[in-house]
């Protein structure tokens, strides 16, 4: 019973990660028909100027130094994703291979930018020693960083449904979603809402990056990357421009993978994945809060 | 005078060209219908006044040229878009697709809702739930809640059943006391029943221009202009 609750709670925070940077992903897929191979630079990017700015400002290990940490990677992730946004994705306006190329060139040229500043080894991330500690709950002791991903997944879940729900940024984007065309045939730049989702996405990827970070204890070039491939599988599986798809598939698949590699074979939690993948394909192609182009 | 003027316009569409050096005029007042076969390019004649569609030539709005103008502004600066098939936001709620559609300072919501008084009481259903006059109520409403200066509408009762055909002309005949109508319409009476001037086009071009009535009360004319569609004007 122990080992189900960790596992699930563990899947759970993984889930929270995954969503992170599939939530970002799914709004601007949704919204510019532009696969965003550049989101795994954004976490990336923001994890390792969080960390640089855990280590310099001194003690890393206190409270209010890792909320900073929390927040100057938001800051950073929303600032390279704006820069990409308006200085690269809207001079290739309506060519939208050219825009997933320069994305592509995006993410490859960020990871070896980061591999160039600090190198290809891991580095610890300085954390609250509260982080690695454990919470006992029903029987099984938690990783109190696991706890910290799920309330941080779903504050920004709650945050991200508030901000479509009940402001005119978030109509427009839920219009656009769904037919981009007529928006700006009532009038309305949509364009404005390309950046918007681009600041928004990447402030959600740069917290994930310290989140990352602090999950896998530690920065590593390659971290956006391997978190990227997952959140793409959410956000098909989830239904493209769908936030709780997204939500629901990053659980789904976090938990499917935890759970195959533990009482089946590690590694095999992958593989699983993606034959689910397989599966929403064939059976809802749309996703399973998608709908039917 | 005439609101909108449109002289030798080509559009694109997928790379093929579509019109081929359109030129008409819309009257100041009143509905001025444009008519055609299916597939002669009104959908898209009235998408490239819009620059939906790539386009070439001059279309000028009052006295300013918007042919170079990129779509939201046109819209802006006063040109009401009805698509044909209504593009409603299906998820949105009725309240948020008019919400959405509002511009300006003071949109016109007592006027709408007393025009479409279904729309008041439906306000927080998804639009997507609505049966098809409803819809196209709701597209209609759009674009009644604002000041403009120009009206584009495409097919509004296709495929609606006869009594909301009814409703819809009726609407249309409200709204053209107001603003100038550019319309595409299949069903000739609606035509005869609300437009002054008529605009034919055949394979992407304008073949004749005059006054509606005119036109209808020569079924030779509309044999050889519309043809199928001489006996739904019967």
């Amino acid at each position: 019973m122990s080992t189900v609750v960790l596992l699930a709670v563990t899947g759970l925070g993984l889930g929270g990660l995954y969503f992170l940077v599939a939530s970002g992903l799914s709004l601007i897929y949704g919204l510019m028909r532009v696969l965003n191979f550049a989101h795994g630079a954004f976490l990336t990017l923001g994890a390792y100027v969080g960390y640089e700015f855990g280590t310099h400002v001194g003690s890393a290990d206190s409270w209010p130094v890792f909320g900073l940490m929390l927040v100057v990677g938001t800051a950073t992730g929303a600032l390279f994703a704006f820069l990409t946004e308006v200085l690269l994705i809207r001079r290739l306006y309506e060519r939208e291979i050219e825009q997933v190329l320069v994305t592509v060139g995006v993410g490859l040229g960020a990871v070896a930018l980061v591999n160039g500043t600090w190198g290809a080894d891991p580095r610890p991330l300085p954390a609250p020693g509260w982080m690695s500690r454990t919470t006992e709950l029903l029987g099984a002791r938690i990783p109190n960083n696991r706890l910290v991903c799920i309330a941080v997944g779903v504050t920004v879940l709650l945050g991200l449904l508030a901000l479509l729900r009940f402001t005119r940024h978030g109509l427009i984007i839920r219009a656009g979603v769904e037919n981009r065309a007529m928006v700006t045939a009532l009038g309305i730049d949509v364009r404005r809402s390309f950046t918007a989702v681009f600041v928004i996405g990447g402030a959600a990827a740069g917290l994930g990056g310290v989140l990352a970070a602090l999950y896998n204890g530690s920065v590593a070039p390659g971290m956006g990357d391997s978190l990227l491939i997952f959140a793409f599988i959410v956000v098909v599986i989830g239904g493209m421009g769908s936030i709780t798809g997204s939500a629901v598939a990053a659980l789904v698949v976090a938990l499917l993978q935890q759970f195959t590699n533990y009482y089946a074979i590690a590694g095999l939690g992958d593989f699983t994945v993606v034959l689910a993948l397989a599966v929403v394909l064939l059976v809802r192609p749309a996703g399973l809060f998608g709908r039917p182009a | 005078m005439s609101i909108l003027s449109v002289r030798g316009l080509d559009a694109f569409v997928g790379g093929q060209q579509i019109l081929h050096g359109v030129t008409f005029d819309v009257a100041e007042t009143g509905v001025t219908a444009l008519l055609g076969r299916n597939g002669v390019g009104k959908t898209t004649t009235l998408k490239a006044v819009l620059g939906l569609v790539r386009r070439r030539g001059e279309v000028i709005l009052g006295d300013a040229r918007i042919d170079e103008a990129r779509t939201h502004r046109i819209v802006a600066g006063g040109v009401g878009y009805v698509p044909e098939d209504r593009e409603v936001f299906t998820r949105l709620t009725v309240a948020e697709n008019l919400q959405l559609a509002a511009r300006g300072d003071d949109p016109r919501y007592d006027f709408v809702h007393q025009l479409f008084p279904e729309l008041l009481s439906r306000a927080r259903q998804a639009a997507g739930t609505l049966s098809g006059g409803q819809q196209q109520m709701l597209a209609l409403a759009r674009v009644l809640l604002n000041d403009n200066r120009l009206l584009l509408v495409d097919e509004p009762t296709k495929g609606l059943a006869p009594r909301v055909v009814g409703e819809v002309a009726e609407a249309l005949a409200t709204a053209a006391q107001r603003v100038p109508v550019l319309l595409v319409e299949q069903n000739l009476r609606v035509v005869a029943r609300l437009a002054r001037d008529a605009v034919v086009m055949a394979e992407g071009q304008v073949v004749h221009t005059g006054p509606a009535a005119g036109l209808l009360a020569d079924p030779g004319l509309v044999q050889r202009l519309l043809g199928v569609h001489r006996e739904v004007a019967a």
